[in-house]
């Protein structure tokens, strides 16, 4: 990228570092947003069913010799399409679907990748090498993020309106069927786009865990949306730093400090939420 | 007994449904007139459910024709028109919402769910919160509030799009008696005010049996469909036997007497 490396501080001062904090932060501010609605209709596992079944599509790239995010973009899409399909119609339990998308897909990944002549690695794309991206795999992060924040964006009205009452909705004339396939096709995107950040493994921890530690705190749904994106972003940053400073893996550490950012705002959550419930109770005294 | 308008918001024609060999439905009529405060009563299992969801458009009937505004329920062109509040417990105990966003949510009909509120949008979402007398909790989570609030919440979510017809399912069950009070008066705030008609389909009448202009009692079939005084004057009061309403009015039914 022009210029690089830009005069960041430590640990962002060198063009490796700074790819992957473009990388990361892309990833880290989009998933969330896709966690907020998955985690209030009940589906906090489908990022990781999708994670597992895009395996397939990353052990096809590497036979066929193509960029493993595309196609496992394309798997990860149609598997993402196919489980909404089955959900709403009831064909079968949510689990019993995600579980056979699971295991098909992870097995189909190291069919796929064993039969690649190059002796491809699964490992970078399952537990993620953000700190070798390229420019181009930059690119590719950042527009599917920037895709999955515009598509939110524009569709969070009734996405809110179908997680608060998909009945009502309906009736309403939203069109639920339509974005629950968004939705599901969403979180398709940002499995791709979160490959090499955390690896398919770890992709749902950056979608539901933000989620949860924003939950705490958070006093409405547009805040507990926005602050996810902004936790996101935190444990990416301080995951990088982390993994600098101990020479770790970077996808784990981004997701052991999401981990911690929630385990901290649940300590405190008792604290703060005694604090708004006086708030509330004289509110609640008054008229009304 | 009922009598037919010209242009009704709401019309039933010889609705039948079964759930295999068990009737639930058998050749219910329903109309519902502009401004008209219905109520649509009968105990568990008299087919109401089954009515609402058919006339909302969520089933389709086996037998028998709805149009709501002249329109078939499910090509609706206007969906605003029809406000809807369901029974109360939908809200998960977890959800992270304000009171206004969750009364936002029911503008959208009105709004289009891909736009951004106006200030007309967002005028109509205080107005509604204003008619509940919740304009002062509105930055409030709504799970952290009580149940006949939460039921008013959902009342003004229906109201927010302005509707022409409301229909409410069993929205005072187990609400307490001011929660009832406040529910009765943002009914009639909506009939006088906004020339709204308003269907509410309940096993229990409570503090709106005086308010009522008509009265349907449905038990599979509709066994009266009339103004309150006319049940009445048959001695039976809505706010006391209104569990044992049905099966008397088919005894009465059967002995020619209705």
């Amino acid at each position: 990228m022009p210029g690089m490396p830009w005069p960041l501080p430590w640990p962002f001062d060198t063009t490796y570092m700074q790819l992957a904090l473009i990388a990361g932060l892309a990833v880290g501010a989009s998933a969330p947003l896709i966690g907020t609605f998955l985690v209030q209709k009940r589906l906090s596992l489908l990022g990781d069913g999708i994670g597992h079944v895009a395996v397939a599509g990353v052990g096809a790239g590497l036979l066929f010799g193509t960029s493993p995010v595309w196609t496992a973009l394309v798997v990860a899409v149609v598997a993402a399409l196919a489980l909404e399909w089955l959900r709403s119609r009831g064909r079968t339990s949510g689990d019993l679907a995600l579980a056979l998308f699971f295991y098909g897909g992870i097995a189909a990944g190291v069919v796929l990748a064993g039969r690649s002549a190059t002796n491809a690695n699964l490992q970078p794309y399952l537990f993620g090498s953000i700190l070798t991206v390229t420019e181009n795999d930059v690119y590719t992060v950042v527009a599917l993020g920037a895709l999955i924040i515009l598509a939110i964006g524009l569709t969070r009205r009734g996405l809110l309106a179908v997680v608060l009452d998909e009945e009502a909705a309906h009736v309403a004339g939203i069109p639920v069927g339509v974005l629950n396939a968004l939705l599901a096709a969403l979180t398709a995107v940002t499995v791709a786009a979160a490959m090499r950040v955390t690896g398919v493994l770890l992709v749902a921890a950056l979608m539901v865990l933000p989620v949860a530690t924003s939950r705490v705190v958070a006093r409405s749904f547009r805040t507990t949306t926005l602050g996810a994106g902004a936790v996101g972003m935190v444990a990416v940053v301080l995951g990088l730093a982390a993994a600098r400073q101990w020479a770790l893996a970077a996808g784990g550490a981004i997701v052991l400090v999401a981990v911690v950012l929630f385990t901290v705002a649940s300590i405190a959550a008792p604290f703060r939420r005694g604090r708004a419930r006086d708030d509330a109770g004289a509110l609640l005294s008054g008229p009304g | 007994m009922k009598t037919s308008v010209a242009n009704p918001v709401l019309s039933a024609e010889g609705i039948s449904f079964a759930f295999g060999a068990h009737r639930v439905l058998e050749d219910v009529e329903l109309e519902v007139s502009p401004g008209e405060f219905t109520a649509l009563v009968g105990p568990n299992g008299a087919g109401k459910s089954t009515l609402l969801r058919i006339v909302l458009g969520l089933l389709a009937p086996q037998a028998g024709r709805v149009e709501l505004f002249g329109a078939s329920p499910r090509r609706l062109p206007d969906r605003w028109r029809l406000g809807y509040v369901p029974q109360r417990p939908r809200l998960a105990p977890d959800l992270p919402a304000t009171v206004e966003e969750v009364v936002a949510a029911g503008r959208l009909a009105k709004q289009g769910w891909w736009r951004r509120a106006r200030p007309a949008d967002r005028a109509a979402v205080g107005h509604a919160l204003e008619s509940v007398a919740l304009e002062g909790l509105r930055t409030q989570r709504v799970v952290e509030l009580s149940g006949g609030q939460q039921q008013r919440v959902l009342i003004a979510k229906a109201l927010a799009s302005e509707p022409e017809l409301l229909i409410l399912d069993e929205p005072i069950a187990g609400v307490d008696a001011q929660a009832q009070r406040l529910f009765r008066d943002s009914l009639v705030h909506l009939l006088r005010d906004h020339g709204a008609a308003v269907l509410l389909v309940s096993h229990e009448l409570g503090a709106v049996a005086d308010d009522l202009d008509r009265v349907v009692v449905l038990r599979r079939r509709v066994l009266f469909d009339g103004k309150p005084g006319d049940l009445a004057a048959t001695g039976v009061s809505l706010g006391v036997h209104r569990d044992d309403l049905p099966r008397w009015l088919e005894e009465l039914t059967e002995n020619g007497g209705t």
